[in-house]
């Protein structure tokens, strides 16, 4: 069984959590005593039925304001996969939650309310991710029981949203009508929509193709520790321990160790009491090299035959988190990976307005901007165009007065 | 070339791992905080897959309410001495004699709520600036609101609306003095997929989790353990019953399910055919819609 992770992105009153909610109740994935809790919190929606949303606002506050604050996960699974949901605030001042939920997804619903159509939000959204390079999307256009389950209306936006992918280059997107108030073509396929002959959602999820990296050109791995018991028994064992972040090692390839550039070959993949003579992307492992080289936390093992870009000027795209507007002449700290070093934003090329999609000349970078930057590194970074690779292409940026998380990087390319 | 698909326990297995090297990679004095329960079982048995043959950088740490199964507490000391790691024990009972902790009265007393007083001042007293937890998002609806890492302020609270934004798979533990981290591994995981991972992992469980005969009472519905700490009286009548625990707290606030589950297989055959979550069967967690973060903002695991 594989896991598919998703995001659900829409504004304030599409019915986002109420999509959720459907999706959780009508797979089972609510236990009696939280249905009974939610029979107890007493909120109802106009025709008397509970109020599904409430199952995914887990913070009082969240309740008291009937808003998603924070990105909450949700769990569930049928038989055929499990799920998990990074539920994020549509709300225009958490574009930062959105980004840190699509970070980890594989595939977005965006939701579009039947009787608007695209609207701003809707392109919030999207740019979102297809800057986060999500490969797939799904637009669940819903409250079609708003407007009498009508044709013309899906289609109608189908359009709308179609002219949106091209401009933002999204290859891989799906529209189902749907209403998760009633629960039209979410986990039971729609009477009320018989022109409709598509998946449901649900089965969408199901199938939905988990894209894996394979691609034995990437392999690379940053060492997060290295093993060393210096016991008497095991007095030159030395493993380099770390998480494969794409393509694949095998026991007798060449690899190159960066920033260093040394090289060596693998002599064994183990962990614990397992060897291996292939690990892939996702898996934990640890790696030994026939040759002493001095690797330490922070250096990347990679494929000799496929080196990725190594620079301490790289261009960038920049998602600014912090209430803190950026500081051109602070020095910050950038963490890639496992490795953590001094940086300065050089310049700012330009901001994009997320709502008209076009690009903007102005220097100052405030909470939820996004834009085009050139970051200056004290040590060099190897990395991989984030659209090519995104384990080693994206990156953050810390504050190192308050140690916050204030900025989301993508990398993109070495500046010459 | 082919597509390799982790299978997904492969997949929880591997990122648990990373979070676990991350912790220690990152942080000066990190501890594996172990209550003896399924799932910090399952920490240490991630912890040995990620820095075996190498030693654990950091200790295993039990908040010792004193109110513990028998049974926990015989696990924990085999489990201890077959590792070879060192385990630093925080006793409530210290709290109390001390005068920072106030036993409850009362009929439903319980040293739950006592074990923070305990933690933060083990965390303080060992200078731990990273504590490794087997806290789900699965379980309760302000854990879903959890990050991996968790930056607690010199309080020991949680602030939900200053959380840091948690990108990709990378974690920043970066933290001033007198902070500290609380880290999830298993924040991905569900209850299921830990008794899964149990099965596959041949790993070892403390008895309680299996069905056993046992003497217990029923309070306000739900079914006790009998021990002296339950403050029983003459109202409580015991009975012999087959049960077992589905979690692992204190005594005075875990209670058992009536089960025939002998095996790893039974007890996921009866999870998965349960309608009840794990939590409902905590009598900590039914004090008020927000228990749970009322708690956890105070310090609690």
């Amino acid at each position: 069984m594989e896991i598919l992770k998703f995001i659900t992105a829409g504004s304030v009153d599409d019915g986002k959590s109420t999509l959720i909610g459907r999706l959780l109740y009508d797979t089972d994935a609510i236990l009696a005593d939280q249905l009974e809790a939610l029979h107890r919190s007493n909120r109802k929606n106009d025709d008397g039925t509970i109020d599904l949303a409430i199952l995914t606002d887990g913070l009082k506050a969240e309740r008291e304001q009937g808003i998603t604050i924070d990105v909450a996960y949700k769990y569930f699974q049928t038989e055929k996969r499990k799920f998990i949901i990074a539920d994020a605030p549509g709300h225009i001042q958490y574009t930062r939650n959105m980004v840190t939920g699509a970070s980890n997804s594989n595939l977005a619903i965006i939701l579009i309310d039947a009787r608007k159509g695209v609207v701003e939000q809707t392109n919030r959204h999207s740019f979102l991710v297809s800057l986060l390079a999500l490969p797939q999307v799904v637009v669940c256009v819903n409250k079609m029981d708003m407007v009498d389950y009508d044709e013309a209306t899906f289609n109608q936006i189908v359009g709308q949203y179609k002219v949106l992918a091209s401009k933002l280059n999204l290859q891989n997107v799906t529209y189902i009508p749907v209403s998760a108030l009633k629960g039209d073509n979410i986990v039971n396929q729609s009477a009320n929509m018989t022109w409709y002959n598509g998946k449901n959602l649900l089965e969408h999820l199901e199938t939905a193709e988990i894209p894996v990296d394979d691609s034995a050109a990437h392999a690379r791995f940053p060492v997060q520790w290295v093993v060393r018991p210096q016991t008497e028994e095991l007095h030159d064992y030395r493993g380099y321990a770390g998480r494969i972040s794409s393509g694949n090692f095998k026991v007798n390839d060449k690899v190159t160790v960066l920033p260093s550039g040394f090289s060596s070959t693998i002599t064994k993949i183990e962990l614990l009491d397992k060897e291996f003579d292939e690990a892939v992307a996702g898996q934990s492992v640890t790696i030994h090299l026939q040759d002493e080289i001095d690797i330490s936390r922070g250096d990347v093992l990679v494929n000799s035959s496929a080196k990725p870009e190594v620079s301490q000027l790289i261009e960038a795209d920049l998602c600014w988190m912090d209430t803190r507007a950026l500081d051109t002449s602070l020095t910050y700290l950038i963490q890639h990976n496992s490795k953590v070093t001094r940086c300065r934003i050089q310049e700012v090329l330009y901001k994009f307005n997320i709502n008209t999609l076009d690009k903007v000349y102005e220097e100052e970078f405030k909470l939820n901007d996004i834009g085009r930057i050139i970051i200056k590194t004290a040590d060099a970074l190897a990395f991989d165009v984030y659209q090519n690779n995104k384990a080693n292409g994206g990156a953050i940026i810390i504050d190192s007065r308050t140690n916050v998380t204030v900025g989301a990087l993508m990398l993109r390319a070495a500046v010459e | 070339m082919s597509k390799h698909n982790l299978d997904y326990l492969d997949e929880l297995e591997a990122e648990a791992i990373h979070i676990l090297r991350e912790v220690a990679g990152q942080f000066e004095k990190p501890a594996l905080l172990f209550s003896g329960g399924k799932d910090s079982i399952t920490l240490v048995r991630l912890a040995e897959k990620a820095f075996r043959p190498g030693k654990f950088p950091f200790p295993l740490v039990h908040i010792d309410t004193g109110h513990n199964f028998p049974e926990t507490i015989q696990y924990r000391d085999e489990m201890v001495a077959r590792l070879g790691e060192k385990l630093i024990v925080g006793h409530v009972q210290d709290s109390i004699d001390q005068g920072k902790a106030i036993e409850q009265k009362g009929k439903n007393a319980s040293r739950n709520a006592l074990q923070t007083v305990t933690l933060l001042d083990t965390i303080a007293h060992h200078q731990f600036d990273a504590c490794i937890g087997g806290a789900r998002r699965d379980e309760e609806k302000a854990r879903a609101k959890e990050r991996i890492f968790s930056v607690r302020d010199e309080f020991g609270q949680w602030d939900p609306k200053r959380q840091r934004p948690e990108l990709w798979n990378i974690y920043n533990g970066k933290i001033h003095k007198g902070e500290n981290v609380r880290v999830f591994p298993i924040s991905n995981w569900t209850e299921l997929d830990v008794w899964n991972y149990i099965r596959r992992e041949n790993i070892a469980l403390p008895t309680i989790y299996f069905a056993h005969e046992r003497d217990c009472i029923t309070r306000n519905g739900q079914l006790m353990a009998a021990a002296e700490f339950l403050n029983m009286d003459e109202e409580d009548v015991i009975t012999r019953r087959n049960v077992r625990f589905r979690t692992v707290g204190d005594m005075t606030c875990t209670a058992a399910v009536e089960s025939d589950a002998y095996l790893i297989d039974d007890i996921i055959d009866e999870i998965s055919a349960s309608k009840i979550s794990e939590r409902g069967a905590r009598m900590d967690d039914k004090v008020s819609e927000a228990a749970m973060e009322d708690r956890k903002k105070g310090g609690y695991f």
